[in-house]
């Protein structure tokens, strides 16, 4: 026994691996889970209306009284921010869930079909797909008008693809697998095997997928509205009150508060469905 | 190969046809009715004047009809006319292609040239402090709202810290490079004017790096994700058990392979990069098609709208096409 | 750079090494107090089950361990030098140069992105013997020793054009670049079908006689090392408990352990006793965790003493050359002969009564795969899977079907079970026609007709509870309700296949391939049915296992009446187990026949072949036996050969030949596809004709 490097490493303890594992989810867990109750009590938690104009106290710099300043209006940046909470995250589970219903519904089916419904299916999937989809967004928003829900179903019309070829992948990976060939020779009913069989085992990846793409939509939705096609002033929003302050250097608050607010729920996101990813792969799990 | 590029060829037209009649149809089928948009209340109350508006842009014929017409009319490379600019929309798009595309390559060279170095590292010294930075560093890149970090900079750099020039893509004083390319780099190189050379890659930086943030983090997470997939497939324990030295292995062995789904990224991260530009031009008073995008959107300029949807998915189209003929060959595997 | 080894010094010597993993639950031993040692050109296998450590002993040696895998003790030296002591530098050096290694699976083992010729030749610039032209000149040389036909267009190919086979002979030859003294082969011909094994084997033994080069074979198979090494190390949990030659162990084991590895395989080469239950041990293998204080096969051992529950045996002399760790065999005791009553004449099969009708009856099934375009515009391909195929299985009899990898018998199974929808044929199960049916019109008829699939990691479903996995058929075709009478049958269902009733609150993770395998099986056996399609049941199982879950299916077919179409790519298997035999070749039948004519006296060359390709763990009576090994490998099934598909491959191949044969009745029960049955036979005429290279070439 000789040689260096032979001796017992140091192990990580159980501390150490857990955060290893469940850290940065957790993380996001809790912001995300904050925002959330911020959205919903904003109406109690906010200490002005969001909407009130005071062109006396326009522009004021941050204070005890305005926490994070006045806009060009004179309305209070934080009670704004806390209301704009509801709109994003509204707008973003909106999309997103409803855009996963869709596009799965469609990947199971084409899978589930195959044949020419699979190949019509997938074909304006890689349709929609050709268009980048901040701009087919832009311009069917601006077809239908300002709004958040018209802003909702322009970016539905581009969102759902993604989800319907994941769906489709994950279907026809469990189609091959022999536990569905079982329930197949044993006589169930489709249904029952795409029910309780193949559903089960394929929502992993989507719910990885919608997790990270809360943030993303979330992002997309400020973006259209930071363009003037989100909602219709005056409603408190965050990629509007972006824009609003974007001209205003000086008043650095105005712009930079509700950008950090996309930041930090995005990110929040992200952490949750990278967490999530990292403990459904088996092969990160084992290790 | 030739068989495989002309076939190739020949669905990305037929989804580019395909993608006109979406555009048309987007235009056509909204609720928004374009005739009180061009004609205004006054001229709308008048069923005459209203019949003869329509019969002149086509409007009393059927759909199919119209979309042959609209079909006639790309072919001779009319894309319309802009409400906005009273141009057409074809000459606006040239005009300002060249700023965006400028802006883009630098940005994208910019993402490729931080993210794939960073993803090597994080796989390499995996669960090290490196990987938390890097991942981190991808985690912020894209979840930053690109017109915020765009404000940021600005504010920080050229507001705040005074260090980086402002908005626009030269100083307002200064005169542009005579025009060639539309690209201020080459055509200042091209005319030996130093001044402008450094003007417009100063102007460049802060754009770039906001343009380029998001798809930073995209690349360096697929990056580290393709690597550590190739670090655990046989071959790189063979290439152990050869000898074979470790910096060997990770980069004539396990890079390759690792940057065949990088490379994949290259459709997405275009779109990432024209959705990002419509934002960082805006910011930066660029004057790119992401900013023209912008203000026709804003003034439902619907014409250029329609052209600029159409324009950059067949652009998309030819990337995609691109991407995958040098997936072809990357990957020994796909070649024929 | 070393000097020449004194004769004495072995190659490889290793004392008492010790390898560990560690995991969140806590250190694993999973090489545990190992030693042996390998002279210049000697041959030494070491077999065992998985996890008994003699991969990680493989990687253990050429110190390639990876994360969290540590060697913690012991010693190993290789020619004379520590090799735990080494830099990592001098271990660099080492690697790929003195000491080579070749992995299990050729498909993954080499780089897809790179050419051959880089592969074959970067090391041997890299440790600085060779000049890249002259490396290049030694890479083609050494394809060729291989047995490539073609070796200056190979090196110039990618790996994914050539198959298997060929890369395995392009991992030999990357593992001979250097000429090392020593070769690591962990299972090297494990993933490769029967034909393509003897091939392998072939070049191993080949090698070691002309290059002198050591070699240390790692397979769980006793034949596959018995074809090779003249010693072999039986390993069980992390230890070696046998080591001698090879002939000795197969012929007299002196480890209990050993001696089950030995009896638990059919022989193909050994006549058929009226006993047709396998030698199998129950149980498996110690937790890793919480070894035994005693022996370590004490638990499983049907001659333990007292003793052994107690006190840890040493690998001691049981006799001049043979070590063993048995104290009931250090004590002088022999372990007996296994099970058979001696061994009965030819013919003293069962007699299976004949029914009038067929259970099942096939006839001119074909299954065409059309793949994916590959653009918009370019024209469908087509898998050819089964084209064209005949079958009656009458009821209560097993019908076996054989074939290499390819040949369309998994996908046979899978429209027999109408899993998939044939593309043309007939298919009648108990006079009904299912081959059209919709599946509707089959549902009840599945009752009758169950499968058991080869992977116990894929056929259950992992979010699923084994009770409700059982009971799930049984409320789906109403033949009763959830809740307590469900339950009971549950719990009935599980001890028919000897698994405790009470796992049925289990998921499928907490149980081993065994123990699925069995629930597997009790799920088919759930509603009751006639025919039991059973798709490579025992392939991915350990070879103690196979014995086990073999003698369950016997119990299970003479309980309940059942008639096997078992389907296996392992001939002794099913020589074994089954009435009569088909072999298929590229989805055609090339022969069928009652089981004991087809083995005693095969009509077509193909079953010739694929007989003697089969490994015999006996050496003895390996080199009494006739070999033949096969050159080339099948061809694609993208396009099918004109004529009769096996000609290409052919040793009596004439042009006759290119018209296809029929399956003809060559004497009553007795069909073979060939012009010329029965008159290959290389007992009688030695010649082996010209080495047929053609499906060689890359595709």
């Amino acid at each position: 026994m000789s040689g260096a490097g032979l001796a017992l490493p140091a192990v990580p303890t159980r501390g150490q691996r857990a955060w290893r594992r469940y850290g940065l989810a957790g993380i996001g867990a809790a912001i995300v889970l904050g925002w959330l109750l911020v959205a919903l009590l904003a109406p109690w938690i906010a200490p002005y209306d969001p909407d009130f104009v005071d062109v006396a106290n326009r522009l004021r710099p941050p204070s005890a009284a305005h926490l994070l300043g006045t806009d060009a209006l004179g309305r209070d940046c934080f009670s704004r921010l806390l209301w704009g909470s509801r709109v994003s995250l509204l707008a973003g589970f909106a999309v997103v869930l409803l855009g996963a219903l869709f596009g799965t519904l469609v990947g199971m089916v084409a899978a589930y079909a195959r044949g020419w419904v699979d190949e019509a299916l997938m074909r304006l999937t890689d349709l929609v797909l050709c268009f980048p989809p901040i701009i087919l967004a832009l311009a069917i928003a601006a077809a239908l008008g300002i709004g958040t829900t018209n802003t909702v179903i322009a970016m539905l019309v581009v969102w759902w693809p993604k989800f319907a070829r994941l769906s489709r992948a994950l279907a026809l990976v469990q189609r091959g697998q022999e536990y569905v060939e079982a329930a197949v020779v044993l006589g169930l009913r489709p249904a029952r095997i795409l029910g309780r069989h193949i559903a089960p085992n394929a929502v992993g990846p989507l719910v990885v997928l919608v997790t990270l793409d809360v943030g993303n939509a979330i992002i997309t939705f400020a973006g259209l509205s930071f363009l003037g096609l989100g909602v219709v002033p005056p409603t408190a929003e965050w990629g509007a009150m972006v824009a609003e302050g974007r001209e205003l250097v000086e008043q650095w608050w105005v712009a930079t508060f509700p950008g950090l607010a996309i930041l930090t729920v995005v990110l929040g996101f992200n952490f949750l469905g990278d967490g999530l990813r990292d403990w459904l792969d088996p092969k990160a799990r084992s290790r | 190969m030739i068989r495989y590029v002309a076939s190739r060829l020949l669905g990305a037209a037929v989804m580019a046809v395909l993608a006109t009649l979406v555009v048309f149809l987007i235009a056509n089928t909204v609720p928004g009715d374009p005739v009180l948009a061009q004609l205004g209340d006054i001229a709308a109350s008048n069923p005459e004047t209203v019949r003869e508006w329509r019969a002149k842009w086509g409007l009393d014929l059927p759909l199919w009809e119209r979309y042959g017409l609209f079909l006639r009319g790309l072919l001779n490379g009319d894309l319309g006319t802009s409400i906005a600019s009273q141009r057409p929309v074809l000459e606006d798009i040239l005009q300002y292609a060249p700023a965006t595309i400028e802006l883009a390559t630098i940005a994208f060279i910019l993402a490729l040239a931080a993210g794939i170095p960073l993803g090597i590292a994080a796989a390499v010294w995996r669960d090290s402090w490196v990987d938390a930075a890097a991942r981190m560093v991808s985690l912020i890149g894209v979840s930053s709202p690109t017109f915020w970090l765009a404000f940021v900079m600005l504010a920080l750099f050229y507001g705040g810290l005074q260090i980086a020039p402002g908005p626009g893509r030269l100083d307002p004083i200064a005169f542009p490079p005579p025009d060639v390319t539309g690209l201020f780099l080459v055509d200042s190189i091209l005319a030996g004017d130093w001044e402008a050379f450094h003007d417009a890659a100063a102007h460049l930086v802060l754009p770039s790096i906001v343009l380029a943030a998001a798809t930073i983090g995209l690349i360096t997470r697929t990056t580290r994700a393709a690597m550590l997939e190739a670090m655990g497939q046989d071959y790189v324990r063979v290439s152990r058990s050869k000898g074979l030295p470790e910096r060997f292995i990770v980069l004539r062995h396990i890079l390759p392979n690792a940057l065949i789904p990088v490379v994949t990224l290259g459709g997405l991260a275009f779109a990432n990069l024209l959705a990002g530009a419509v934002m960082t031009e805006t910011v930066f008073s660029w004057p790119g098609l992401g900013r023209y995008t912008f203000r026709s959107a804003a003034a439902l300029d619907f014409p250029a709208i329609m052209g600029i949807t159409l324009v950059v998915s067949v652009s998309t189209l030819l990337v995609n096409l691109l991407v995958d003929l040098s997936y072809a060959l990357l990957d020994p595997r796909v070649r024929r | 750079m070393t000097a020449p080894p004194v004769l004495e010094v072995p190659v490889l010597e290793v004392q008492d090494l010790r390898t560990v993993f560690l995991t969140d639950a806590g250190p694993v031993r999973a090489v545990d107090g190992v030693s042996f040692r390998l002279g210049a050109g000697e041959t030494l296998g070491i077999v065992g089950e998985s996890g008994s450590g003699k991969s990680v002993t493989a990687l253990s040696l050429l110190r390639l361990l990876e994360e969290p895998a540590r060697i913690v003790g012991g010693q190993m030296r290789f020619q004379g030098r520590d090799l735990l002591a080494m830099r990592p530098e001098e271990l660099q050096a080492l690697r790929g140069d003195r000491m080579a290694m070749v992995f299990q699976d050729p498909m993954t083992g080499l780089n897809p992105v790179i050419r051959i010729l880089r592969q074959l030749t970067e090391h041997m610039v890299s440790h600085g013997h060779h000049t890249p032209a002259a490396a290049k000149h030694r890479a083609i040389t050494l394809l060729g020793r291989m047995g490539i036909t073609t070796p200056e267009r190979t090196v110039t190919g990618f790996p994914h054009e050539f198959s298997g086979g060929m890369r395995q002979r392009v991992m030999l030859a990357m593992g001979f670049a250097n000429d090392p003294a020593l070769l690591v082969a962990d299972e090297p011909t494990t993933a490769l079908d029967v034909t393509i094994q003897a091939q392998i084997l072939d070049l191993l033994r080949g090698l070691n006689r002309d290059f002198g080069t050591a070699i240390l074979l790692i397979s769980h198979d006793l034949g596959v090392i018995g074809s090779v090494c003249a010693r072999v190390a039986v390993m069980y949990a992390g230890e070696v408990v046998e080591e001698a030659a090879t002939e000795a162990v197969l012929a007299d084991p002196r480890h209990p352990y050993a001696w089950a590895l030995v009896n638990a395989v059919p022989r193909i080469d050994q006549p058929l006793g009226a006993e047709r239950r396998l030698t199998s041990i129950e149980g498996a293998p110690p937790d890793a965790l919480d070894l035994p204080t005693g022996c370590r096969f004490a638990p499983r051992c049907p001659f333990r003493i007292a003793r052994c529950e107690t006190q840890h045996p040493p690998l001691a002399e049981v006799a001049p050359g043979r070590l063993a760790r048995c104290w009931v065999t250090q004590a002088g005791a022999v372990l007996p002969k296994p099970g058979g009553t001696g061994f009965a004449e030819p013919g003293a099969e069962r007699v299976r009564p004949e029914a009038a009708a067929p259970l099942l009856s096939v006839r001119g099934l074909v299954k065409h795969f059309p793949l994916p375009r590959e653009t918009l515009f370019s024209p469908r391909r087509v898998v050819h899977a089964v084209n064209g195929v005949d079958l009656e299985v009458a009821r209560g009899e097993t019908l076996g079907i054989v074939g290499e990898s390819g040949c369309g018998k998994s996908t046979l199974a899978r429209l027999i079970t109408r899993i998939h929808t044939p593309t043309a044929g007939s298919i009648r199960f108990d006079g009904q026609e299912i081959a059209g049916a919709s599946a509707a019109a089959i549902r009840p008829l599945r009752r009758r007709m169950q499968m058991v699939f080869q992977d116990p990691y894929a056929s259950l479903n992992p979010r699923m509870r084994i009770g409700d996995t059982l009971a799930e058929p049984l409320v789906a075709h109403g033949l009763l309700r959830r809740g307590a009478e469900a339950r009971e049958r549950v719990a009935e269902l599980l001890s028919t296949v000897g698994l405790n009733p009470a796992w049925a609150a289990r998921f499928p993770h907490e149980f081993s391939g065994g123990q699925r395998q069995r629930i597997s099986i009790a799920r088919a056996l759930a509603l009751q049915p006639d025919l039991v399609v059973a798709d490579e049941p025992i392939s991915a199982l350990d070879v103690n296992i196979q014995a086990q879950i073999l003698n369950l299916m016997l119990n299970l077919q003479e309980r309940f009446g059942l008639t096997y179409l078992f389907i296996a790519h392992d001939l002794a298997v099913v020589r074994h187990l089954c009435d009569r035999v088909m072999v298929l070749y590229l989805g055609q039948v090339m022969e069928s026949a009652r089981s004991a004519d087809l083995f005693a006296r095969p009509l077509h060359p193909y079953t010739r072949v694929l007989i003697s390709a089969v490994p015999v763990p006996d050496v003895g009576a390996q080199r009494g036996r006739q070999r033949v090994v096969l050159q080339g490998e099948p061809p694609g099934t993208l396009v099918l050969p004109t004529g009769c598909p096996f000609r290409s491959r052919c040793p009596i191949a004439r042009p006759v030949c290119e018209t296809p044969p029929p399956l003809a009745e060559h004497t009553p029960g007795r069909w073979a596809a060939c012009h010329f049955p029965g008159e290959f036979d290389p007992g009688s005429s030695q010649a082996l004709p010209s080495a047929q290279a053609r499906a060689e070439s890359p595709a």
